[in-house]
């Protein structure tokens, strides 16, 4: 993969979210529902996956990658499986980035403290 | 009912007002901190993705997931420390808006509600950011599919 | 009618309640901020020792409270009524310090205003003689407002230009009978006003109108002009509030001078990177019982103004997208 194009589509996906936040009062929150719906749709559509072609984990590692590989996983399994690959396929793609998360988030809490901020 | 007229008017004349008086965010300097901060994450998950093909053999599916993992580990470990609320003071969307983000936004209120115990406080919190994300995500998807398996067959 | 009442919304305190004392305590920040060498208690951690924050700001409140009976040589048994409040739900900080010093506590809600409104209702209980002695104490802390009404504190978001930062700090004023300090002689007391603001992050510019009903009301009721004042000093504008006042102020043919000024501007520096400055309970009450006493007692300032606002916002109000509703209420402070 060009490093070139993961930098260039990464940063560019991170500048839309910036603008919102600048130009509107979204709150972070919002910002990164409104990523991941537009990842679904865009990959639905089938915009999202020239762009993983061309950039790779710049287009995978911004929450509309995550968008995209649940609305992959979802179509693919209701070929294989129908209505139940439906269900079952767009959480099990993206089963390792939320299990992790829960699990590294958990972890974090327990061993951390918060800290003031100066 | 007049002055209620009036009174809206008012209103908008005041927000019209605190609107041009406002000080504006540096939208240029912001954009570019954010396309260098996102630029670079994602630079960091392709040699992660470059890594694990390469040297795991692992296949794409496996690899992506092995990616996402190994970020959102540095994102909560990062949050953990105290490191990733400064990266995003500076580089904003920049580090809200890659996976590591997403790690941040279910450690930080996780970490902040301990007090409030280890179920009603991390339980629970750990997904007042990230519970929406996963909301919306997966419902989505779950429409995807089914109009896929309904269409386009 | 009232014999002690003038005009649209201003008290006149006939007997003129005495600051007997004032003392504050703050944060790590705040004692680096341009007025941290007048705060009688600078913390260098502001957990201060307990397990959680809204401990520490109830701790915090406690001890302002004490070390103000302190100054004037009292006890805790010696004053008659506690009143005050705070800015967390149920004003628990105030509550719960209440329930450690014991002395008879009323609490009050005004938001960041609650300092002068504590001053305003402790100024009657000794105008009227319910009391002798009262004190008056406010507080508010950072990190405990910032995951009340904002966000988590290591959550990697970014402040808009317009935000401003909870001062972490309480202030306690002691309010007598007699004696020889400055007089509380008048105060006016506050009209909620909403002009339709909802940004949470941008208190001041919700608050602004607030000040200038307030302001006001107040020099008309007593047929005075602002530079009658020494100092008219507002709570905690910020940057953008006070400039929204001096303009809105103008509109009604009032000129703010050089004397005006606010405490959210006053308690940190510009390289503090705070943005719009400071706000909460804390920073006016913080501000009013060290620094502007001090001046007071050097006779630097004789006449003195006081307008503490409020943002009468709540969590689920904000997230309900309801606007957000302010209240000012001012006092006179005046040496003889």
């Amino acid at each position: 993969m060009n490093y070139f194009n993961v930098f260039l589509i990464g940063g560019a996906i991170c500048v839309v979210g910036q603008i919102l936040i600048d130009k509107t009062t979204l709150t972070s929150a919002r910002i990164l529902v409104i990523f991941v719906t537009a990842g679904v749709i865009l990959s639905a559509l089938g915009l999202y996956k020239p762009l993983v072609d061309f950039a790779g984990a710049g287009a995978t590692v911004p929450l509309t990658g995550f968008g995209h590989s649940l609305a992959q996983g979802a179509i693919e399994a209701a070929k294989s499986s129908g209505v139940l690959g439906a269900f079952t396929g767009g959480t099990k793609a993206a089963a390792g980035g939320i299990a992790a998360a829960i699990f590294f988030g958990y972890l974090n809490a327990v061993l951390f403290n918060p800290k003031t901020k100066k | 009912m007049n002055s209620n007229i009036g009174q809206k008017e008012k209103q908008k004349e005041y927000q019209k007002y605190v609107q041009q008086k406002m000080p504006k965010s540096h939208i240029v300097t912001n954009c570019a901190k954010a396309f260098v901060g996102g630029g670079l994450i994602c630079m960091l998950g392709q040699a992660i993705s470059d890594f694990a093909t390469n040297y795991y053999q692992l296949a794409k599916p496996d690899a992506a997931s092995f990616t996402a993992i190994v970020l959102v580990f540095l994102g909560a470990t990062l949050t953990g420390l105290g490191v990733y609320d400064d990266l995003g003071k500076f580089f904003g969307a920049g580090t809200i808006v890659p996976i590591t983000g997403f790690a941040n936004s279910i450690v930080s209120p996780a970490m902040e509600f301990k007090r409030e115990g280890y179920v009603l406080g991390i339980g629970a919190k750990l997904f007042i950011i990230a519970g929406p994300v996963l909301v919306y995500g997966i419902s989505s998807s779950i429409l995807v599919g089914l109009i896929s398996y309904m269409f386009v067959r | 009618m009232a014999f002690n009442r003038i005009g649209f919304s201003t008290l006149k305190y006939l007997n003129m309640p005495n600051i007997t004392s004032g003392a504050a305590i703050v944060g790590p920040v705040e004692g680096k901020g341009p007025l941290g060498k007048y705060f009688d208690i600078v913390l260098d951690d502001d957990l201060w020792g307990e397990k959680s924050w809204e401990k520490a700001e109830s701790k915090m409140f406690e001890t302002a409270v004490k070390l103000t009976l302190e100054k004037a040589n009292k006890k805790a048994t010696d004053v008659q009524m506690l009143v005050g409040g705070d800015l967390l739900n149920q004003i628990i900080s105030a509550n719960f310090a209440a329930r450690t010093l014991q002395i008879p506590f009323l609490g009050l809600f005004g938001a960041c205003s609650t300092m002068a409104e504590s001053l305003l209702v402790g100024s009657m209980i000794v105008d009227g003689g319910y009391a002798d002695d009262v004190v008056c104490a406010t507080c508010s802390h950072f990190s405990t407002a910032e995951r009340q009404f904002r966000f988590p504190l290591e959550l990697g978001s970014q402040k808009s230009p317009t935000a401003q930062r909870t001062v972490t700090g309480a202030g306690a004023t002691l309010l007598s009978k007699t004696g020889n300090g400055p007089k509380i002689k008048y105060g006016t007391v506050g009209t909620v006003i909403d002009l339709g603001i909802k940004d949470a992050g941008n208190m001041g510019a919700a608050m602004a109108p607030a000040a200038v009903h307030t302001i006001t009301a107040h020099l008309r009721d007593l047929n005075r002009t602002p530079d009658e004042y020494d100092l008219i000093v507002t709570g905690d504008l910020g940057a953008l509030g006070s400039d929204i006042v001096r303009d809105l102020i103008k509109e009604q043919g009032i000129t703010l001078g050089s004397n005006y000024t606010d405490c959210g501007c006053e308690i940190f520096s510009k390289e503090q990177d705070t943005h719009c400055g400071g706000s909460g309970c804390g920073c006016s009450a913080s501000v009013l019982n060290t620094f502007i006493l001090k001046r007071m007692r050097e006779g630097v300032l004789k006449k003195v103004l006081f307008v503490a606002t409020g943002a009468l916002l709540s969590p689920t109000s904000s997230q309900q997208g309801e606007s957000i509703p302010g209240v000012a209420h001012a006092l006179t402070i005046e040496c003889d």
